[in-house]
């Protein structure tokens, strides 16, 4: 946001101003939109807990003892808390899908392509997308047309026809075919979680649609890959933060080799850190092929898995993740277990596809009821379909009427 | 899913911490290389199921949606100030970004 202090929640960033709008802000100004305030998030978007924020973690609304999910827990709590209409996040494996199903709102992650990433600070460009965190499906739709469409500022984004993607709301569901896909449907879900998901399957196909078991056999490899892949680029993206052009510069350098390796040390917290090592190490000499090449493999089987799916259906149902809010602090020691609770949104963002998190239930841990988050994914550009399903499920229950009494 | 081992566990790689922080300009300290070490470890312990799969014959994904050959027009445009480019860097001087003595 042009004139704004920006920082990824980075102490790398301290001090800089945002020189120009991102394409996402100046058309959401143009469709008479008004930004204000900017949102909490993980470093560097690296988190699934908004715990790597280095200026204080996020609290979950439903329960302040709680994390909001992440990376875009900020985002997630402001429309939860009724604090924004609505907000945007950027998902690269889930980060606006699972702080919205840990907070209870509704996040749309549209196909790769769809949105201008102009003016988003990259952390792994192949998946990176911008979507709106909202109240209601509808909502979604009203911010992605606003949004979406071809930016010659980001060659990534795509020339397609003009699109409402509001257009089939309101339609039902009679003839379409819903999969579930039984490598998402394991045991290790917190129980609540999956209860209130087959509850909702239930209800999606009283309202006419079919359902069909599928099969997405590379999904125990997404988290893999994702980690590869994601911090392989990352590592990539983050050297433009050396303390010249931008941003903190370290006191302490000596010389300009110091100068860049004190002012990282200094400017990035431990998760971005770890990221950047990792993705230096599989891009290194001699472990490139085993590791960033063959993740890029593995990345077209995960592909084709949905290709042969939405050959079958017309979206696919999960949960959207195993579990609901953790506490603050629970795993922040042990970074391998807080990635595999990314198991159920990390692949769509390798495929590319479109995603959809809103409310269906809640489930109670440790005594205390906390918002459940039923995912949806859709065929490439295919987020009209994906916004039908999810408002007719919507609309035939009270789970969006739902708000944290906040004390 | 995949139970990860536990964190106390010591992973079967090891990975070279000083050497890759060099690589990527990043000052580490002597704790963080024996956190770090442990952790991406383990996490490399993860990654080496997907050794498990026959890759043979298989394109790699570089983009999920492929494009290619995007071009525009080359239009001359108004480039952003000078002065609020500068603004942004930790030091500048004469219309220039500042750094320490790159030759003696």
């Amino acid at each position: 946001m042009k004139g704004q202090p920006t920082q990824s929640a980075s102490r790398i960033l301290e001090g800089y101003i945002a020189p120009y709008d991102a394409t996402v802000i100046e058309r959401l100004r143009e469709a008479g939109a008004i930004p204000f305030g900017r949102m909490n998030m993980d470093e560097f978007a690296m988190g699934s807990s908004t715990e790597n924020s280095s200026f204080y973690p996020t609290h979950n609304p439903w329960d302040l003892n709680r994390i909001p999910g992440g990376s875009s827990g900020g985002s997630a709590a402001a429309v939860s808390s009724g604090t924004a209409l609505a907000t945007l996040g950027s998902d690269t494996g889930g980060s606006i899908r699972q702080p919205a199903a840990l907070c209870g709102c509704v996040g749309l992650k549209p196909t790769y392509g769809r949105v201008s990433r102009y003016g988003l600070i990259a952390f792994a460009s192949s998946l990176d997308q911008i979507g709106p965190l909202t109240s209601t499906v509808e909502d979604s739709g009203l911010i992605l047309n606003a949004m979406a469409g071809h930016d010659p500022r980001d060659s990534t984004s795509l020339e397609l026809p003009d699109e409402d993607f509001t257009a089939e709301i309101g339609r039902d569901l009679k003839g379409l075919r819903i999969g579930i896909p039984k490598e998402y449907f394991v045991d290790g879900m917190e129980p609540g979680v999956r209860s209130a998901v087959d509850a909702a399957i239930k209800q999606i196909v009283s309202l006419g649609a079919e359902p069909v078991e599928i099969s997405l056999p590379h999904t125990e490899y997404a988290v893999a890959v994702y980690y590869i892949i994601a911090t392989a680029e990352a590592s990539a993206n983050l050297a433009r933060f050396d303390g010249v052009r931008y941003g903190r510069r370290s006191k302490e350098a000596k010389d300009l080799l110091s100068l860049y390796q004190k002012t990282r040390a200094e400017g990035f917290g431990r998760e971005v850190k770890r990221r950047i090592i990792l993705g230096t190490y599989v891009l290194s000499s001699g472990y490139y092929d085993a590791y960033y090449l063959r993740a890029q493999k593995v990345r077209t089987l995960i592909r084709r898995d949905f290709e042969q799916a939405f050959s079958k259906v017309d979206a696919i149902i999960s949960p959207t993740s195993p579990e609901t809010a953790f506490r603050l602090g629970e795993k922040t020691d042990d970074p391998l277990k807080m990635y595999l609770a990314d198991i159920f949104t990390i692949a769509t963002n390798l495929a590319g596809i479109c995603g959809l998190s809103l409310p269906c239930g809640f489930s109670t841990r440790d005594g205390v009821e906390l918002p459940v988050g039923l995912q949806l994914l859709g065929r490439p550009f295919g987020e009209s379909r994906l916004l039908r399903i999810a408002h007719a499920y919507e609309q035939s229950t009270e789970w969006h009427k739902r708000h944290p009494l906040l004390a | 899913m995949a139970e990860p081992s536990p964190a106390s566990q010591t992973p079967h790689h090891t990975i070279d911490v000083p050497y890759l922080a060099r690589l990527a300009r990043l000052e580490v300290t002597p704790e963080e290389v024996e956190i770090f070490g442990g952790q991406l470890g383990r996490i490399l312990d993860h990654v080496e199921q997907m050794n498990k799969l026959d890759i043979s014959g298989i394109e790699p994904t570089a983009h999920a949606i492929t494009v290619f050959d995007v071009i525009r027009e080359d239009v001359v445009e108004e480039s952003l100030p000078k002065a609020t480019m500068l603004g942004n860097a930790p030091h500048n001087a004469n219309g220039l970004f500042v750094v320490p003595k790159v030759l003696d």
